[in-house]
């Protein structure tokens, strides 16, 4: 079980969040049928540092994204998002 | 003095015996049969690592099989069984398998069981009953299992010499220190060896630790190496079989370290030669440990077998306690061993044993290329040393080859973690190639291989070290290869031509020792797995004593009978008060999220693939939601409750999924709206009334005119307040009242009362599910089941022309419009009555057209009718199909019609 740092509770255990998906597997709003299809069906998979969206569901209900290695698990970078942490 | 049982007999142990010390202690050697061929075995070690002495503790839900004799400490009352032997230990007829051996070699079960499934179940049966090891317990586990977690700056496995210093050494520098040892004292090889050192210095250790605030743990294995330097620790409370003092037998920790100190030590050899596998074969350490921590002499006249220094000690120990020493074979040439005073052969091999009534007879070795013999009850073997790096390689570490030592050790880790002591830097031996025979020459003693069934597999095409261990069974069961994976290793490299560490390893998994299942589950066992959620007004449903429902976490009434009525008759009568008076039913669990601030109508025309903007104050509609890929998954009404504020409804099922979609639709695709959407579900109860009595039923209870169809009002109701909302679910005029959960109350006792004087009902799911089925409404994991699209549903009309929801752009894949798609129909019984879940077919022997998600019978007029999925439905009314469940042995003819069966035209609802 890894260990994530959540932007506002800090250290806690994997556990506590649920996987979402990467970002590039994100759909936007306007995104074309074939932009669309091609965040849901052919997705990267890179062996190395892959973004992720995460959430801290049993824990403050935050989103986050969180780069993490897929080879080592090392997290690299956390970052909050939502309106709160809009620039 | 203890007491204990070995199959049936009783004995005596000393306090602090294992279960093995006390057998040889009582002069038994024979403890249980082999895995395969039902050799006789004994003792060969005196740790974790045991693979011979495997015994059921315990009795009824306490039954623990498959227990290494070595690895238990004896209790009063212990109560132990051989295992894998009929009619009993010394007599066994399975060990007929022994002689016929060569017939059980390697991949015996896929050469020999060829053919049809029946047949394989066949041999199965007596496969199972001949070849394993103890049955797994069938009662249930009285005892208790804990979980905690903990933190820790710095975590030390294994307390021996190693471990206890770099545990002080942290300790005393002001960090947070867990110590854990899988013995129940500490000291390790101090315990065997410990006799050049001052006796006290372990406990003095061992007071300085928890002094300077460190935690010792022993009785507790460090199992699991996983993720960001968490550590699982098992930890027994009681032994085995044990009555536990406090209830808890075990308890699993989560230990997360700052650093990890892995002093595991290593494990000893032993060595390839024929029949290396009887009860008096026995690992030279082990040997020492008996007698030196136990003080049990397990032999009187002692061949020692080595290829290393170490062996020596054992020599030393078994002499002080009065046992001959007949011949210290080292593979050593001269002058190793020369000043030790033993009578030492060298470039000495042991060859094979001989043994009568289960007990070692006499030893053949080759020394110096001759063969030679004694006469001897003990032969203690030490081929090396095998560093414990199963933690390492866990936690994704790497391994160099120590020549030296013929071992691997640890490399480099890419997690926090340092191994030190024997772990590390494993005592150099003399690499011994097995010259004897290779067909009783044991390697894998749990699972009996021997050489000939790696020279086997080697010969049949099995390269990599990973298809041998599948091949061969190797490695498997409850030692994990701890003794046996360096030998085939060996074996390996030396048919490859090439050095062991070219051969390559198989994979270190968690957990190091058996972990007992129940220790896994933890509290979640039996009805703790998932959790429970109750109705606000489940009391008043429960002293109605309804049947109950589970739906997703929660449990509904699904039909509140009257006297002997069944669920079906009880359901009927309930949906029939619906149609010709009046109903009530709790609607609690739906999801319900309260949508407010400037841009809720722009978020909720995200949410939702329909319209919501142009919705009047006051006013509701009908809506669904799509996924990214266009798809329909669930679907509610959408309120407008004041300028800026919207209450949405969905399905119960679909509640959390749904939370979760809002929350990532909200926070992540559109983090710039300025809106809050807030989960409600628990935080209203919902109450639906329902049928041609329902507005007057609702005008009494709130004393005004009630809201038209799909509208909105506030309102009081016995002095509580209240949301209507004008919605149906059942296809008559109906309202669903919305209450703070906690004022539920006295609220449906009003409704109650009110509905009763009018001679009305309640009801359950059952007589919605009737009621819902004969109007044509969806249920989400029915109709709506994932596959469906809003065509297919024929909700396509009502989709956000202007687009911009989620799934707009997966909806507009041309696959999704294309001919040949399931569409939702309505199926009316020509004949018989439809089966729930039914294929449709064209004629016997053809492919499904589609299937039947719902059926239910006509309330008031009777008639089985029923919803589905049809190949190009919308085309089809009129046409007459099969509806046949091969499963259930049912079928009925139907006519494809519209899937409406109850007022068409929505007549019911006006006033």
């Amino acid at each position: 079980m890894m260990q994530f740092t959540c932007p506002h509770c800090g250290p806690r255990d994997q556990a506590e969040f649920i996987y979402e998906r990467t970002v590039d597997a994100v759909v936007s709003l306007d995104a074309a049928p074939e932009e669309a299809m091609k965040s849901l069906f052919t997705r990267n998979n890179p062996r190395g540092v892959d973004e992720e969206i995460w959430r801290h569901t049993y824990g403050c209900r935050a989103w986050m994204v969180i780069a993490r290695n897929r080879v080592t698990n090392e997290i690299s970078a956390t970052r909050a998002v939502g309106p709160e942490a809009l620039p | 003095m203890i007491n204990f049982s070995f199959d049936g007999k009783t004995y005596q142990a000393q306090q602090g015996d294992t279960l093995a010390a006390a057998l040889l202690r009582n002069g038994i050697g024979l403890v249980g049969r082999s895995f395969k061929y039902h050799r006789p075995r004994g003792i060969m070690t005196a740790g974790v690592e045991e693979p011979n002495a495997l015994v059921t503790i315990g009795d009824g839900g306490r039954t623990e099989p498959n227990t290494r004799a070595t690895d238990v400490f004896v209790y009063e009352g212990l109560v132990a069984k051989s295992q894998n032997r009929w009619p009993n230990l010394s007599f066994d007829i399975g060990a007929v398998f022994g002689l016929a051996a060569p017939a059980l070699s390697a991949g015996f079960y896929y050469k020999t069981f060829f053919g049809s499934a029946k047949r394989w179940m066949f041999y199965e049966y007596f496969i199972r009953k001949a070849a394993g090891l103890g049955n797994a317990p069938t009662k249930t586990d009285p005892d208790h299992f804990s979980q905690r977690a903990a933190f820790c700056d710095v975590l030390v496995v294994g307390a021996g010499p190693a471990g206890l210093s770099a545990a002080l050494e942290a300790a005393e520098a002001g960090k947070r220190v867990i110590l854990v040892e899988q013995d129940n004292i500490l000291g390790a090889s101090l315990i065997r060896d410990g006799q050049d050192l001052d006796g006290a210095w372990v406990e003095a250790t061992q007071a300085r630790i928890r002094a300077a605030g460190g935690r010792i743990l022993t009785r507790t294995t460090a199992s699991g190496y996983w993720e960001h330097d968490l550590v699982t620790l098992t930890q027994r409370i009681a032994e085995p079989g044990q009555i536990p003092l406090h209830g808890v037998a075990q308890r699993l920790w989560h230990v997360r370290a700052g650093q990890v100190i892995l002093a595991t030590g290593s494990i000893e050899r032993p060595m390839a030669f024929a029949h290396n596998d009887r009860p008096g074969v026995m690992l030279s350490q082990a040997v020492r440990t008996y007698v030196r921590r136990f003080g049990v002499v397990p032999g009187k006249r002692v061949v020692i077998a080595t290829n290393n220094d170490d062996a020596y000690k054992t020599a030393y120990a078994l002499k002080a306690a009065g046992a001959e020493i007949v011949a210290v074979l080292d593979a050593r040439p001269a002058p190793a061993g020369a000043d030790s005073g033993l009578p030492v052969y060298n470039n000495a091999v042991p060859l094979s044993t001989k043994g009568a009534r289960h007990c070692l007879k006499s030893v053949t070795a080759l020394v110096y290329g001759l063969t030679k013999s004694w006469d001897a009850d003990l032969i203690a073997v030490s081929g090396g040393f095998t560093p414990v790096v199963h933690l390492h390689m866990q936690a994704g570490g790497t391994l160099d080859w120590n020549d030296a030592a013929q071992a691997f050790v640890p490399a480099t880790s890419r997690q926090n973690v340092t191994t030190i002591g024997g772990a590390a830097n494993p005592e150099p031996v003399f690499n011994v190639v097995p010259v004897s025979k290779p067909k009783k020459s044991f390697i894998d003693f749990q699972n009996d291989v021997t050489l000939s069934d790696v020279d086997l597999a080697w010969a049949e095409g099995y390269r990599s070290v990973e298809h041998l261990k599948r091949y061969t069974t190797l490695g498997m069961a409850t030692d994990q290869g701890k003794l046996s994976n360096m030998a085939a290793l060996g074996r390996l490299a030396e048919k490859q031509g090439v050095a062991i560490p070219e051969a390559g390893l198989t994979t270190f998994r968690p957990p190091y020792t058996p972990v007992t299942m129940g220790l896994l589950a933890g509290a979640g066992a039996k009805d703790a797995g998932a959790h429970v959620r109750r109705l606000a007004l489940y009391d008043v449903h429960a002293a109605k004593n309804p049947i109950w429902q589970p739906l997703g976490y929660w449990f509904r009434p699904r039909a509140y009978p009257v006297g002997s009525e069944s669920l079906a008759q009880a359901a009927m009568r309930e949906a029939k008060a619906v149609r010709s008076n009046v109903g009530m039913t709790d609607v609690s669990t739906l999801a319900k999220f309260e949508v407010s601030g400037p841009d809720a109508a722009a978020f909720l025309e995200i949410i939702c693939a329909t319209t919501v903007g142009k919705l009047a104050v006051g006013r509701g509609r009908y809506t669904f939601m799509l996924r990214e890929d266009g798809f329909v998954f669930d679907d509610g009404t959408v309120w407008r409750l004041d300028e800026n504020r919207y209450l949405l409804t969905s399905s119960t099922g679909g509640a959390d999924r749904m939370a979760t979609h809002i929350s990532y639709v909200r926070q992540y695709l559109c983090p710039h709206l300025r809106v809050s959407a807030v989960n409600v579900q628990e935080h209203y109860a919902g109450i639906a009334v329902a049928g041609p009595q329902a507005k007057a039923t609702l005008a009494a209870l709130i004393g005004e005119e009630p809201p038209r169809h799909m509208s909105t009002v506030p309102a009081m109701i016995a002095g509580v307040p209240v949301i209507i909302l004008a919605a149906s679910y059942s296809g008559e005029r109906a309202f669903e009242i919305y209450v703070e959960a906690s004022h539920a109350g006295p609220v449906w006792a009003a409704c109650e009362a009110e509905v009763s004087a009018r001679g009305g009902a309640l009801y359950g799911l059952e007589a919605m599910e009737f009621l819902r089925i004969e109007k044509g409404h969806l249920v989400v994991g029915g109709e709506v089941d994932g596959r469906m699209t809003p065509h297919d549903l024929a909700l396509d009309k009502m989709l956000n022309k202007a687009g911009g929801y989620v799934g707009a752009s997966g909806l507009s894949r041309p696959a999704l419009s294309e001919a040949g798609r399931r569409q939702l129909v309505g199926l009316e019984a020509i004949e018989g009555d439809i089966p729930e879940g039914a294929m449709l077919i064209t004629g016997e022997g053809a492919s499904p057209h589609g299937h039947v998600s719902a059926a239910a019978f006509r309330i008031l007029e009777g008639g089985s009718v029923a919803l589905g999925q049809l190949t190009d439905g919308f085309a089809r009314h009129g046409e007459e199909l099969i509806a046949t469940s091969p499963t259930r042995g049912q079928m009925a003819r139907v006519r494809v019609v519209a899937p409406h069966f109850y007022d068409t035209a929505g007549e019911r609802y006006r006033d």
